[in-house]
């Protein structure tokens, strides 16, 4: 039975990309993070699912759309062990492994309100210290970011 | 050598960290120098802070080089909104050398990052004051002929003292071992005592400053216990004399310990100390021209 559902979640979208194996209490997180808002596509979104593995869990299914590897890692930022999976004709043609880059550039804001970053116009900068679960240093006030804390710009 | 900046004690390996200490070891010697003749140096203070501004100034003045700039940010532009992206290029275009104090962290990184002028960290909010921290090393140095293997006893403020984490950081390059001594609402941050646990540095730590602590170190490091630092005024009433340093609690001490404090004291030693030869933080203090000369002369690609 759960079986016929997972093939069924996958089978669902012909082309393009599926986020799986989101922990529930940040999927709509994910959902800011790659900006679906404003995204054209058909998204389906499913959470509170049950998974053996997670107890509850969040999909989320992009049609006729595929990431490029820098935008689809920043997903390693709030869910390292969320999986990736390229869908071409119904078929899982990819599955890919979330990876953080060394250090990046925007996307997460310096919790520390004192910080440079807070209060000049320019861009925040991380190093990624941990991979999972995450650990970010922002190079400006040197504070560490555990992966709880981070909040997206 | 090229010129550089100097934002934080972490960007320093040992042998960096060592070769500032020598050059400022001759400036001590010969404190009167010419190397910087022709030289502009200019000195933003942001925050105000005079006994920083005027060591940094007399550093420069020593070595025959100009100072231009402000000493508090109501008299600058950034008052009037200006980013300081728009301050450090403008003061660029005058000066070799910024020595910048602020009261945002990470201004001083950001300011090395829009201007090829060398940037001098003189401090930024609770962040980093690498000034300090090698005037301390440079004292701890100097007082005991080494900087290894320092027994250190850091009292007080150790939660939010910048002072005492750049020196944990800086120290740990020697094999130290700290003791921590401090109230618990002061006690020293987490991350710190892990940055030792990785190094295999040993510490103990714990809330009684007493004699057989100060009887086992080379140097005790005294900070301000200050009193807006508590949330409840009561306690502390109660641990601000706890953490004052006596000279009767001197007499058994070893004869090479010195005491050192960043300054300004507010009551952490009695003034019965300054007379004790062990009583080292006006010295400490004057060390600071030295380093900062090294410093300086370091970021100018000049030694
Ligand atoms: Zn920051």
């Amino acid at each position: 039975m759960e079986n016929n559902e997972k093939e069924l979640q996958v089978k669902a979208l012909k082309n393009g990309t599926v986020i799986d194996h989101i922990p529930s209490d940040i999927l709509f997180k994910v959902v800011s993070l790659l900006q679906l808002d404003s995204v054209k596509n058909q998204i389906t979104i499913g959470n509170n699912l049950t998974s053996k593995r997670m107890g509850k869990k969040g999909i989320i299914k992009i049609s006729d759309r595929y990431y490029e590897e820098e935008e689809i890692s920043r997903i390693a930022l709030i869910a390292p062990d969320a999986k990736i999976n390229i869908i071409r004709n119904f078929e899982v043609i990819e599955k890919k492994v979330l990876s953080l880059p060394d250090s990046f550039t925007g996307i997460v804001k310096c919790p520390n309100p004192k910080c440079i970053t807070n209060n000049e116009p320019m861009k925040t900068k991380f190093e990624v210290i941990k991979k999972n679960p995450v650990v970010l240093r922002c190079p400006y006030c040197e504070r560490e970011i555990q992966q709880e804390d981070i909040q997206l710009l | 050598m090229s010129s550089k900046s100097i934002v934080s004690i972490t960007d320093y390996s040992k042998d960096q960290i060592l070769s500032i200490l020598d050059s400022a070891a001759t400036f001590e010697a010969n404190p009167n120098q010419t190397l910087l003749n022709g030289k502009v140096a200019a000195t933003l203070f942001f925050e105000p802070s005079t006994r920083t501004r005027l060591s940094f100034e007399t550093a420069v003045n020593r070595l025959g080089g100009r100072v231009i700039g402000f000493s508090d940010a109501s008299t600058s532009s950034s008052v009037k909104g200006e980013t300081l992206n728009d301050t450090i290029k403008m003061v660029s275009n005058y000066a070799d050398i910024i020595i910048m104090r602020h009261h945002l962290e990470g201004a001083a990184r950001y300011a090395s990052e829009v201007t090829s002028v060398p940037i001098i960290n003189a401090g930024d909010g609770s962040n980093q004051h690498p000034s300090q921290t090698i005037l301390d090393l440079y004292s701890i140095r100097k007082t005991q002929g080494r900087l290894d293997n320092i027994k250190i006893a850091m009292v007080g403020d150790l939660k939010y003292g910048r002072t005492v984490h750049s020196l944990l950081i800086a120290l740990n390059h020697f094999s130290p071992q700290f003791y921590f001594i401090a109230p618990d609402e002061l006690r020293m941050p987490e991350e710190y005592k892990i940055i030792c646990d990785e190094k295999g540095i040993p510490y103990e730590e714990q809330t009684e400053f007493d004699t057989d602590i100060i009887n086992e170190v080379d140097i005790l490091y005294m900070t301000r216990v200050q009193k807006e630092r508590f949330t409840d005024q009561m306690e502390y009433e109660k641990v601000k004399n706890v953490y004052t340093l006596r000279n009767k609690m001197l007499e058994q001490s070893k004869d090479n310990l010195r005491i050192l404090h960043p300054l300004p004291r507010v009551n952490e030693i009695d003034m019965d100390v300054d007379a004790n030869p062990k009583a080292y933080y006006f010295e400490q203090a004057r060390n600071g021209l030295y380093a900062r000369q090294a410093m300086i002369c370091n970021a100018l690609g000049l030694i």
